[in-house]
């Protein structure tokens, strides 16, 4: 059963890696890496604190793999921060892809709230980031849709090229399995070269029942209709249709996609159309889910590949424009590698 | 509202018209609409920190201040820069002294390694090579297979010796693929490998022996056009880690911005040579770092913007003035009139500046001396108003005269006097549509009054035929002018049209 909290595998051993100790590491911390920024304005204000320079040059310096934490950490030096401090809040949310919007509204929350509570230490406003940050990205209907009377449910997997749509395909798949449920894999990408031994060589791990095409580059909606109808006859309690991956700015195919929903329910209701999202995507993963949104409707979305150095911040936007919950992670290429999102543990994660 | 950055700077600049110039602060917010759209476009925080710094730096000089269309100046620099920072100079595939040509593959999974493999070897055949395809991903589920099928839609030969799924040596397959193509005489081998995350130290130790035991001529770094911030460590990462010599940027028939494309060049400084635009085999063409910056910026029509900005600047000083030339008008009192109007940085610049060609020009009035023209002032002054107007009256008690009246010597009112009579000459030969001869400066086209400003008008107004790359010389081209590519123009030799200079 996949766990669930998730974790980060195989970080380099750099000092991003270790945890933080807010308490006991500051003055090492401006030993290492204050250097006094020579803003003439602001030189005879900034003595005092010592400010620090900005991210980039840290990054730069200590190889680029920094958490959140030891950024914040060189921030709040002094015990007390301004509005150059808020500023660098705002880099570290730029550098994790929450965009300059969402950047901005969420310093000026975390600002309000510290005003309002007084906030001054560096542990302090770190708190209340993650708070603000955890309760923007709880949204409701979190959970996989996996309730209602009528067998089979079916899933319908889309997104962008090269995602992990049918990774993730495994990874439920397996785990639907081990729970006893009984699952048909619909392999509808017809498109893609070996496409379909890939998602096969998923079923099998996962001990799923494959649906594929009998001719090469069949018709996609043809391949899902044969699968939910096996599933039907099966008696399978769910189906989880994979599709090749598409840009969302190729109409036709975004239209082929409306139409494999809708072929799909003739036989039976979708309860889930998952949008995979990678975490490396910048802002453009907006456009992606606004898109497929319009396309496919879809209900969740799957991050992946959150076991890199990308933090994914552009659910932020995505949820709160769209109302679509990141309902699951991914972190690895093994089956096992995937787990439930929770917005906390997200927070904590980005935040460090 | 404001979609993108030259609509933006253009709403900034429409507050400039009667002003001429540009305040730091100004420049300030302009700097600020460009961070912006930088940062909208993906381009990693440090990459955006450093490039508006430079920005900021050829902003605050004479370049945009003396400008003509300060907006378009702007927008031009940020376009230049970004252009050099992509790579100016497109960069052709290394191939080996003595067969085979060994190119490796390398990037994050789903990246487009798999699918430019195919690409690339298609390309190369059509070229009159034999490319072998090795299939070197042994780890994602059926990566041999798709490797395979591709090949055989390219119709090129793949060496697949192990069939992958966790099954079989990635470096041994790699070693043994080089001593195939040597005993088959393959002349080019692409080595399709694994992706992998830029912090998996084991993985990019796999990916070092494959390079030792391939000894490729080229490392491409595979990477998806869509990705944000996180460009720069995963680019920095595969440098460290693996070492590259050049970038291939994929799936850019998208619709991303592709700012990672820019953080990727800017940051491990090797060009981006390929750029893969679909699905199908033949979808790869060579990277054009002027498409890409246009791209980034989201510049839209360059022309638009010219068009708009001109719209904010009055032309019909610029007539007036040419019509006077013609007529042989020119006198020491409109001499005078300009300097004072060339203190308010306005009208005389401007107006040279709209001039077909005068561009050279303008760079002498770049180089007048402000205190100059108080002399200048000073002299023309003392003069009576018949002998503004007919300096040749001006026998040597006249100059005597003068000279105490203006505080200076009789040398310095010849001085002016030969350099006026000088730069009327010229601007008589302007304004007939002749080359003026001047040491040091090259020559002009003639501005022929009123109607080739109108004719430059018109063709601005249409869109331009030309075939360059790059956006701004086809815009130049379509406004009529010379497109001035930096650094291009010389210094004047002393002895300037009007005096000004030194």
């Amino acid at each position: 059963m996949a766990g669930f909290s998730w974790f980060k595998k195989k970080k380099v051993d750099a000092p991003a890696a270790e945890p933080v100790q807010v308490v006991a590491e500051p003055v090492q911390a401006v030993a290492e890496r204050v250097q006094v920024v020579a803003e003439p304005a602001q030189a005879a204000e900034t003595q005092a604190q010592a400010v620090v320079e900005p991210i980039a040059s840290e990054a730069a310096a200590s190889g680029g793999s920094r958490s959140f934490a030891s950024r914040i950490r060189s921030i709040f030096i002094g015990n007390r921060f301004d509005s150059e401090d808020l500023d660098s809040l705002e880099d570290i949310l730029l550098l994790a892809d929450f965009g300059l919007n969402a950047s901005a509204e969420v310093v000026s929350e975390v600002k309000r709230i510290a005003k309002a509570e007084g906030a001054s230490s560096e542990a302090q406003l770190k708190a209340i980031l993650v708070r603000v940050l955890a309760e923007a990205l709880e949204v409701p209907g979190r959970e996989l849709n996996l309730t209602g009377p009528d067998l089979p449910y079916v899933f319908l997997v889309v997104g962008v090229n090269g995602v992990g749509k049918t990774t993730t395909i495994g990874k439920l798949a397996k785990w639907l399995a081990e729970g006893d449920w009984q699952v048909v894999i619909g392999a509808a990408d017809t498109f893609r070269a070996a496409a379909v031994d890939q998602v096969a060589t998923w079923a099998q791990r996962a001990g799923a029942k494959l649906v594929a095409g009998e001719t090469e580059g069949q018709d996609p909606a043809s391949v899902a209709f044969k699968a939910v109808e096996t599933a039907i006859a099966d008696k399978a309690d769910i189906v989880i249709i994979d599709t090749a991956g598409r840009l969302q700015n190729k109409q036709g195919l975004m239209d082929e996609l409306g139409k494999i929903r809708r072929v799909i329910e003739k036989s039976a209701r979708v309860s889930e159309t998952l949008l995979v999202l990678d975490a490396t995507t910048g802002q453009n993963g907006l456009a992606q889910a606004k898109a497929f949104a319009e396309a496919a409707s879809i209900t969740g979305v799957v991050l992946t590949k959150v076991d890199g150095t990308a933090k994914g911040g552009i659910v932020y936007t995505i949820q709160k424009e769209l109302g679509v919950p990141v309902k699951l992670i991914g972190f690895g290429e093994g089956v096992n590698d995937f787990a439930f999102f929770e917005a906390d543990q997200f927070a904590l994660g980005l935040v460090g | 509202m404001f979609n993108n950055l030259s609509d933006r700077l253009v709403e900034t600049f429409k507050s400039l018209r009667s002003k001429g110039r540009l305040s730091a602060a100004d420049i300030d917010t302009t700097l600020r609409e460009i961070r912006r759209a930088l940062l909208e476009a993906d381009v990693a925080l440090e990459v955006v920190k450093n490039f508006v710094a430079a920005v900021r730096e050829r902003a605050m000089g004479d370049e945009v201040s003396k400008a003509l269309n300060p907006a378009q100046q702007v927008v031009q620099i940020v376009n230049d820069e970004l252009v050099a920072i992509l790579g100016g100079e497109q960069r052709r595939l290394q191939f080996a002294k003595n067969p085979p040509t060994v190119i490796m593959l390398a990037g994050l999974q789903g990246s487009g390694k798999t699918t430019l493999a195919g690409k690339l070897a298609k390309w190369l055949k059509d070229q009159g090579q034999t490319p072998l395809l090795v299939a070197a991903d042994l780890q994602r589920p059926n990566a041999v297979n798709q490797l395979q099928v591709v090949g055989e839609r390219a119709g090129v030969s793949v060496f697949a010796p192990e069939p992958g799924n966790g099954v079989g040596d990635p470096v041994k397959v790699s070693k043994d693929a080089i001593k195939h193509a040597n005993q088959k005489q393959f002349s080019v081998v692409i080595v399709d490998t694994a992706g992998r995350l830029g912090i998996d130290e084991e993985l990019m130790k796999q990916a070092r022996d494959i390079r030792k035991a391939t000894d490729p001529d080229e490392v491409l770094f595979v990477i998806d056009s869509m990705i944000g911030q996180d460009a720069v460590n995963v680019a920095k990462a595969f440098e460290d880690g693996v070492g590259i010599t050049g970038v291939v940027l994929t799936k850019l028939d998208g619709d991303a911005r592709g700012g990672a494309a820019l953080s990727v060049a800017s940051v491990i400084g090797k060009p981006i040579i390929f750029a893969s635009t679909g699905e199908a085999l033949d979808a790869f063409e060579p990277f054009y770092p002027d498409r890409m910056a246009s791209r980034i910026l989201d510049m839209g029509d360059i022309l638009t913007l010219i068009e708009q900005t001109q719209k904010n600047f009055d032309e019909t000083e610029a007539r007036e003035m040419a019509e006077k030339l013609a007529k042989n008008e020119f006198t020491l009192e409109d001499f005078l009139d300009q300097m004072q109007q060339l203190r308010k940085m306005g009208s005389l610049k401007s107006m040279l500046g709209m001039m077909p060609g005068a561009g050279a020009m303008r760079k002498q009035l770049d180089n007048f001396d402000e205190k100059e023209i108080d002399r200048t002032e000073a002299i023309i002054r003392s003069m009576t108003p018949g002998e503004r107007r007919q300096p040749k009256v001006l026998n040597g008690s006249r100059r005597l005269r003068i000279a105490r009246g203006a505080g200076t010597t009789v040398t310095e009112v010849n001085s002016l006097v030969n350099r006026f009579e000088q730069a009327a000459k010229m601007m008589k030969t302007v304004a007939k549509g002749g080359v003026p001869q001047m040491p040091g400066m090259p020559g002009m086209p003639g501005v022929g009054g009123g109607s080739s400003a109108g004719k430059n008008k018109s063709k601005a107004k249409g869109k331009g035929g030309s075939k360059s790359g790059n956006p701004a010389k086809r815009a130049a081209e379509a406004a009529g002018t010379t497109y001035q590519a930096p650094g291009t123009i010389e210094k004047p030799a002393s002895g300037s049209a009007f005096g000004l200079g030194r």
